[in-house]
Formats: C-alpha cells, structure tokens, sequence
C-alpha cells in the first residue's frame, strides 16, 4: 500500500495542485467554476496536450525534443501553402503534413541513434531546420478559408449538464487516452520505461533500442504534426513563427507533472494535469485582468522550481529509506 | 590523453572555415575587404561582422566555460533581456551610468548565481535548471520594462552599443576585454584545469580535492555576466530594451558557436578563442547570406546544416565507421568542420 502511495505521490501532489487551484480560482470568481470555462481550458491548451504527451514518451525514453514547436509551426505553414496555395484538399493536407512530421521525428531519432549523438543537440539542429524549412514556404500569414475549417470548428459534442467539447479538445483527450494505454499497457511502453532507466541494460535485456527510439522520436513527431493541424484550426492560418517556445511549455508540463527527465519514471496523466495547470494560471489572469501576462511566466518558471525540488525531496527520502522505487 | 588545450594543428580547421566564409563574402562582393574611417570609426562589412557577432561571440566565452563542466547554459537569451531592461529602465529614469551598468550586471551575476546554485548544490540537471531561468527571465524583464518597450536617448549609455574605442566600434572592444580576462582566469591559474576536471568526472574531481561546487557556482556566475554584458551591448545599439525579443534564440547560438569552435557537448575540453572563431563563422556566414542576396530565411537551415555536419564529424559512431586513414587522430577527437561552412557561404 505504502509503495503504491509512494508510487503515485508525484501525480497525487500535482493533481492536488490543480484542484486547488481551480477552487481557489473559483472562489475568486463565481464564474470560474463553470462548464463554459473547463471547456474552453480543454480547447486552448489542446494543442499544448497532444504535443507534451509526444514529449512524455520522448523524456520517458531518457531524451528530449526541443523541435516541437518548430513541426507544429512548419505544419500549419505546410496545410496553408497546400490547401490555400495548392488547392489540396484540407484532409489530403492533413494525410501529408502528419507522414512530413512523423518521417522528420523518425530521422532525427535515428540519427540520434546511429550516430549516438546527445538528441539535445540533435533536436536543436531538427529546430532550425524545420523552422528554416517553414520560413522558405512563405513568411508571412496565410489565412486558410477552406469551408471544411468552418464545419470542422463547429463540430463538438454536447452533453446535457452544459459541457460542450470541440474537436480539438475531444482529440487531446483520445490521444491522452490512447497514450496512456500505450505506455503502461503494451510492448512499446514497456520497452520505453526500460530505455529510460538504463539504456544498456535495456540493451541487454533485448530490448529492440533502436527501434524504440525511432519510433519514439517519430510518435513526438507526428504528434506534435497533428497538435499543428489542431493548432491551424485553432487559429485559421498558417505562420512559421507559430508556437514559438512550445517546446520549452510542454517540457515545463512534463516536470510539473511528475516525469522525471532522467527518464523511465512518470506518467502521461501527470503530464495532462500539468498542462492543464499552466492553463489554468492563464484563465486566471484573464479573469483578474488586473495582472499582466508576464506574471504567467513567473508563475510557471517558480512551479517549475517548486516540482524539481519536490522530486528531488522525494527521490532524496526514499533512497534514505532506501525504498524501492527511487531509482526508478 | 586528448584533454590538453588544443594544439595549433587543431585550430586550423576552423581558422581554415572562418578564412574559406570570409573568401566566399569576398567573392559574392567584392567590397568585401574595404574598410575605411570616418568620424573617427572604422566602417565596412569586416568590421560589421565583427560587431554584429559580438553579442554571440560573448555569449560563447561564458557558454564555454560551462559546456566544459559538462553543463549548459539556456538562460543566457532570459538574462540579455533582464539586464537590457534594467539598464534602459534606469537609464531613462536617470541614473547615472556607472550606477547602470553595476545594477545590469549585478543582475547578470544574481541571474548566474541562481543557476549555478541549482546545478552545484540541489543537483539540479544544467538543461533543466536553466530552463527555470529561460522560462522565468524573460518574464522577469518585462515585469521591469512594465511590458512596454523601453526606450532611451541617453548618448552614455548608446555609447556602448555604437561608440569606439581607438577607432574601433565598442562592442568588439568589450569582447576582446572579456575574452582576455577570461583567458586570463583560466589559463593562467589552475581554474580552467579544475574546470575541465569536473566535465570530465565530477565525483572524481571532487575525490582528488577539486572544490567542485564552487567551480560550477563560478562559471554559472561568469556565464551570466557574459551574458548581461551582451545584453548591454544590444540594448545600447538599439537605444531601446524589448524584454521579448532581446536576446531571442541566441542561446542556441551560442552553444552553436561553441561547438563549431570544437568544445565537446561531454565537457572536459574547451577552446576560448576557437568559439569566438565560432561565433564569427556564424556571423559572417549571415552576412554572406545577406549579400548574396537570399533570403535570410535561409539562414536557419544553413546553421542546422553546419550544426549537423560538425556533429556528425565529431561522433564517436561515424569516426568508427570510416576507414582510417594514415596518422589519423584518436578516436573522439574533432575532425575538421571545413566542408559545411565554405559549403553554407552559397547556399
């Protein structure tokens, strides 16, 4: 009992954290506390949630993908120049642009693989070029007025207490979803939690090393691919310098959520909830509206301090105790 | 062992690239080279190379230090912004400029404290602890610039960004400056030998006596005054602080200039003027790009071009793979980056 509780500590604490935010939030504001406002948390930040469960995966494999927000910037470019300039129909758009940022992921992963080179470096070098590549397409703002951006923007499910979940939110929460059967209830998941504690005695083990890295590089590319098409619905355009510094937001979800970045310990619910919670810290400075938006970046930068020193504290006492899952 | 400073046939290389970009300029424009004086200043696209990439050039003096320990530095972009702020906040508020620049890199020196205590002593990852700072930073600046773009017209303080000293523009003068009493720190005392020992192995390091958190807390520190002296130099060029986009990417090209300077990402070697060598390839291969009359959109691609080549030459993987020639060196030593540059100079 004691070891799962030690276990779950990490998400307990961090889901906690977003509870009591949002009932501070709520008794701030009454109307916090409203279907209308969880729904538009979930809409907002859907884009951040596809990308930071990819960047789970990718930190849980005891790596790190900083071009995230570069494929998510290149693919809204890429839809606009196909769909506005090209004629493409928005579906064939989408088929392409998520093969482009999965196949780009895929090669990054192996080289990272086959040249054993720190993916830190490697991923910075894929950040460049897939905003390099953006760039080359057009620079400026492509507005996409395709009437299946219309219809698929007005697309949600209701439900009768009040909630109403659009697409993008709906998708956040089946790729939420199917990551986390992914990672705790298959081969694949296993194998990535084994790469991440220890890459040679996974190594050892048979795990198949570079298949997983490929394929985990890829899965954060084609994620980050489909949170582009999400975020072009979002916003009707395509932009190259779209997304700028998701990257470093959907790592920051990832420590808040209780990974550790050392790899092979986390959960991809944890990261959800961090995103949702710098969500959150931004619903409340729109509310307060008194407070300015550089007061979410102090916010989020001391949350980050509070969680690393928390695991830290946390990982300290049960190697004291000399508990198990410490190393993990 | 490879550990000792790099000898003279290791520089070539990149002397060699920086010479074949600087060539390739020339021939693209053949003003290239023309360098003339006026108002008691030296003028011309050299001149404006070394200016233009004296920010970066600073940043990779203290970034260096820090990839040596094994370490990296993502905050520098954040502090440019901070101490800029501070600095044209002030400024317009009326302090003097002695009492500007104390407090400007009194940020910088407070900014590189913070991380090196998270790295030193909490133990914290570099990437990730000076991810708190990038993070924060850049908040942190606007909180003092109020979110507005701050501008000033006091001429003591523009005269760091586009004074001279000697007629020679300020901003290369501050960056031989810090690259000399850096070099100095290092190399003359025991400090850069300590400094490499703790890339290499810092439990081995601290075993044979080495006060290893000290050494982490300093290069930190000294990192984060680099970086407030570039930002500095930025926000006195433009007479204006912009807490968004001071500084923005540039530790990214920092860490770039280091590593085509040939400093290993695995720490326990560096070259202090090889990476400023490496900041003004990247430089003169934007310039280049300028000329030639592309777009600068390119720009991007060509660095992750070079980034990529001088990485692949370098891994262990590849040196492995090739046939080795005659006398090759040992493996994991650097290979010359020569192919990429002359290569990125005509895109």
């Amino acid at each position: 009992m004691t070891g799962a509780l030690q276990r779950f500590l990490p998400l307990i604490v961090t889901t906690a954290v977003l509870v009591v935010g949002f009932l501070i939030c709520a008794a701030q504001f009454p109307n916090f506390a409203s279907w209308r406002v969880v729904a538009n948390l979930l809409t907002d930040n859907a884009f951040l949630g596809i990308t930071a469960v990819g960047m789970t995966f990718v930190i849980l494999s005891g790596g790190i993908d900083l071009s995230v927000g570069a494929v998510i910037g290149f693919t809204t470019v890429l839809l606009a120049v196909l769909i506005e300039q090209g004629g493409w129909h928005p579906v064939a758009a989408f088929a392409v642009a998520l093969i482009a940022a999965g196949g780009f992921g895929a090669a990054m992963g192996g080289v990272i693989h086959v040249f054993q080179m720190p993916p830190f470096i490697v991923t910075l070098a894929g950040m460049f070029i897939a905003r390099g590549l953006g760039f080359v397409l057009t620079t400026d703002s492509v507005p996409i007025n395709h009437p299946l951006y219309g219809e698929l923007n007005d697309m949600a499910l209701r439900f009768d207490f009040g909630l109403k979940l659009s697409l993008p939110a709906l998708l956040m929460l089946g790729v939420v979803a199917a990551a986390v059967v992914l990672a705790h209830w298959t081969r694949f998941g296993a194998n990535l939690y084994a790469l991440g504690g220890n890459r040679q005695s996974a190594e050892l083990m048979g795990v198949p090393v570079a298949r997983t890295t490929v394929a985990v590089y890829g899965l954060s590319g084609l994620l980050a691919g489909l949170a582009g098409i999400v975020f072009s619905l979002y916003t009707g355009a395509g932009y190259s310098l779209a997304a700028t510094g998701v990257e470093l937001d959907t790592i920051t979800a990832v420590v808040i959520g209780g990974t550790q970045l050392t790899g092979g310990y986390g959960y991809v619910v944890g990261t959800f909830v961090g995103v949702l919670i710098q969500g959150l810290i931004q619903t409340y400075i729109t509310f307060d509206g008194t407070l300015s938006s550089w007061w979410t970046k102090i916010a989020i930068g001391v949350l980050l301090f509070v969680f690393i020193l928390l695991q830290k504290g946390l990982l300290t006492v049960w190697a004291g105790r000399g508990g198990e899952p410490a190393e993990a | 062992m490879t550990l000792s400073a790099p000898g003279p046939s290791r520089n070539l290389p990149q002397y060699g690239a920086l010479i074949a970009v600087l060539l390739a300029n020339w021939l693209l424009f053949p003003d290239f080279f023309a360098i003339r004086l006026q108002d008691g200043r030296l003028f011309g696209s050299l001149i404006d190379v070394l200016n233009r990439g004296a920010p970066v050039a600073l940043l990779a003096v203290g970034m260096t230090m820090v990839i040596a320990t094994r370490g990296v530095d993502l905050s520098v972009g954040a502090v440019m912004a901070i101490s800029g702020a501070i600095a044209a906040t002030m400024t317009g508020a009326g302090w003097s400029l002695p009492a500007v620049l104390a407090a400007s890199l009194a940020a910088g020196l407070l900014c590189g404290l913070w991380n090196g205590v998270l790295v030193a002593v909490l133990r914290i990852q570099p990437i990730i602890a000076t991810l708190i700072l990038m993070v924060a930073g850049r908040g942190i600046a606007q909180l003092v610039t109020e979110g507005q773009i701050v501008t000033f017209t006091s001429p003591a303080l523009a005269f760091i960004g586009s004074g001279s000293f000697l007629t020679v523009p300020m901003p290369v003068v501050l960056t031989i400056a810090v690259l000399a009493v850096t070099a100095l720190l290092v190399r003359a005392t025991a400090l850069g030998l300590m400094i490499e020992a703790v890339g290499v192995n810092r439990l081995s390091s601290a075993g044979a006596g080495v006060n290893t958190p000290v050494v982490l807390v300093a290069v930190y520190v000294w990192c984060g005054l680099c970086a407030a002296v570039a930002g500095l130099i930025v926000t006195a060029d433009i007479r204006g602080a912009d807490a968004n986009n001071a500084g923005l990417w540039l530790e990214l090209d920092a860490i770039l200039a280091v590593v085509v300077g040939g400093t290993s990402l695995l720490g326990g070697r560096f070259g202090l003027v090889l990476s400023v060598v490496g900041a003004l390839i990247i430089q003169a291969m934007n310039t280049g790009i300028l000329l030639s009359g592309f777009k600068p959109e390119f720009n991007l691609i060509v660095k992750a071009g070079v980034l990529l080549v001088v990485l692949l030459l370098q891994s262990p993987a590849l040196t492995l793979l090739l046939p080795r020639p005659k006398g090759a060196r040992p493996i994991g030593t650097v290979k010359p980056p020569v192919a990429p540059t002359s290569g990125g100079a005509k895109p």
